[in-house]
């Protein structure tokens, strides 16, 4: 087996996995379709904590923001993180306990 | 530090918990296990995360996210329940705000994302995708804070209009797509810059010709842009727990946006085209064709003697319920019946209040418990069986006139039937039209009485003619 073949069967099994692109796309069109059908079976009644507890939900992009301000050696992109980290942080918290504070609320009829 | 395989399986894990979260909220009986299952899966991911190699400026870190959960907390603890929509749409403006930073920040150094090429700049496709996380990041961070503005009063909840309004966000928008489209090109910041700059500023251009009772709409999109957001990073950072969570609460949003729509018999396209409401009440106004229609007013003592004398009555409130902050003395009347065998219901639209689920949260508040309050489908069918129907402080949700009348704006709207009540009690101050700027037929019916006063006092008046 000469060189020139070894090159083009490690191109073609490079070929043949697929862009890490395509694995984020998959993973994000099957939680749409994951999101849509947990979301029609939320009662109208608890919408409002719906919103609320979803918006602590989308503070998961305080994973990002801990990625960014992970570096020791402080610069512009280490303070945005920092700065990014404090405001999902504000989310997280405000909106998960709200939510709670919400929830606590709605009793039965005794 | 754990191996790459097994933070990649923790984020699953906080995947699947954060969805559980999602699906308590079925019904009131499960949904705080949910909530609970939901924090879990958020202190997970952001456990896994702080454990990485890359992460190491602990100090700074711990500090950021002590100041920023203490500011939450309080907030979450403070704040009056009447000030859910806003303190909402205000969290969407940090998590917008948030987007934005990290993707300027990724753009900086994308060395330490690991996303940089050798040359230490940005791969084509990831300059894709932080066009996309910085745009959508941008809108749902002005425009949230312009929505925060309207419900709080700090800014008019009348739409502002001006001439060429469509055209001009049209060409911002066409701006700041093309600035994109150059950035994913070259790269370089002066095309990123413009695209962030126009992209802050449409987010208050999309938001400001649009009023104040639009908002549920608008809260629920922003609610959705901000999910969206939050993928779009993850796709920059190849990171899937940001791209499952922000899936889920993008379409969360989307299909809240699209009940809301729905419930107002409008598109998304003509909520968003914004002015309704403030043309419609000029032209009323101006139009001076109103013809003075007799109508049937009584006093508290009236209301209270039909109301205690009935076998079944359902109450509708609308936002002037919250307005006037009755809901409690609502509560102590509807004790009052129940305790004198009187079958009471809730009758919540879902376009009530300022936000989807608005009303239910305010009437939980005051302790009414949420086994008798129905949904619209639920207890339509139930009012012709009804012997008063209730209004306070709602209006537009029951104008017969969504039903009836093909040349109505608002027909076609599903409507609470409170029309077809043997008896209709409407607590409302005024005579004045509602939100659409419609004069409302269920005001002049034979059967309606209209009790002229805030609905607080009016609440209290009729608990002391009862006792």
């Amino acid at each position: 087996m000469n060189i020139d073949a070894v090159q083009n069967a490690a191109q073609a099994a490079q070929e043949s996995t697929a862009d890490p692109v395509i694995f984020s796309i998959t993973v994000f069109v099957l939680a749409v379709i994951v999101g849509y059908h947990v979301v029609w079976n939320v009662t109208p009644a608890l919408h409002t904590p719906l919103m609320s507890v979803t918006n602590a939900i989308s503070s998961i992009i305080i994973v990002g923001a801990l990625l960014a301000a992970g570096p020791v050696e402080m610069n512009l992109a280490t303070v945005l993180g920092l700065i990014a980290v404090g405001l999902a942080s504000v989310n997280i918290f405000g909106g998960f306990m709200v939510t709670q504070r919400m929830l606590s609320m709605f009793k039965k009829r005794t | 530090m754990l191996s790459a395989n097994m933070v990649e399986l923790a984020y699953l894990v906080a995947s699947v918990l954060i969805i559980f979260a999602l699906k308590g909220l079925a019904s009131p009986a499960t949904a705080r296990r949910g909530n609970a299952f939901g924090m879990l899966g958020m202190g997970i991911a952001a456990l896994v995360t702080l454990q990485l190699d890359a992460v190491q400026n602990y100090a700074w870190i711990v500090a950021a996210i002590g100041v920023g959960g203490l500011i939450g907390g309080v907030v979450a603890r403070k704040v009056p329940m009447t000030h859910m929509p806003q303190t909402v749409a205000f969290m969407h403006s940090l998590v917008g705000l948030a987007a934005v930073l990290i993707a300027v920040s990724a753009f900086y150094d994308p060395v330490a994302y690991g996303i940089a090429n050798h040359a230490g700049g940005l791969y084509p496709a990831s300059r894709i995708e932080l066009f996309l996380g910085t745009f959508i990041g941008s809108i749902t961070f002005t425009a949230s804070l312009i929505a925060f503005g309207k419900l709080q009063g700090i800014l008019s909840g009348k739409p502002l209009i001006f001439s060429g309004q469509h055209w001009l966000n049209l060409l911002l928008g066409i701006v700041m797509i093309g600035s994109g489209i150059m950035f994913c090109i070259d790269g370089s910041w002066a095309p990123f810059l413009l695209m962030l700059a126009v992209a802050l500023v449409l987010g208050v251009l999309l938001i400001v010709p649009i009023g104040g009772a639009d908002m549920p709409v608008i809260v629920s999109m922003l609610n959705s842009y901000s999910g969206w957001a939050a993928a779009g990073i993850g796709f920059t950072l190849g990171n899937n727990m940001l791209i499952v969570a922000g899936a889920l609460v993008g379409s969360s949003g989307a299909i809240l946006s699209y009940i809301m729509c729905k419930a107002m018999n409008r598109s998304l396209f003509n909520v968003l085209l914004g002015g309704f409401g403030g043309e419609a009440a000029t032209a009323s106004s101006s139009g001076g064709a109103i013809v003075e229609r007799p109508v049937k007013s009584g006093a508290a003592e009236d209301a209270a003697f039909l109301i205690s004398n009935a076998r079944s009555v359902v109450i509708i409130p609308g936002y002037g319920l919250a307005v006037a902050r009755a809901q409690h003395a609502l509560k102590e009347m509807v004790d009052v019946l129940m305790k004198q065998g009187v079958d009471v219901k809730f009758a919540i639209h879902p376009v009530a209040g300022r936000m989807p689920g608005h009303m239910n949260v305010l009437l939980a508040e005051a302790d009414v418990p949420y086994d008798i309050v129905f949904e619209m489908d639920e207890i339509n069918s139930e009012f012709a069986d009804t012997d008063v129907a209730l209004v306070i402080g709602a209006n537009d949700v029951v104008n017969p006139a969504a039903k009836s009348d093909p040349s109505s704006p608002i027909y076609g709207m599903p409507i609470l039937e409170a029309a077809r009540a043997r008896h209709v009690i409407v607590i409302k101050r005024s005579l004045a039209a509602g939100y659409a700027g419609l004069d409302n037929d269920l005001f002049y019916m034979d059967q309606t009485m209209m009790l002229f006063a805030d609905a607080k006092k009016a609440c209290e008046s009729i608990v002391q003619a009862l006792d």
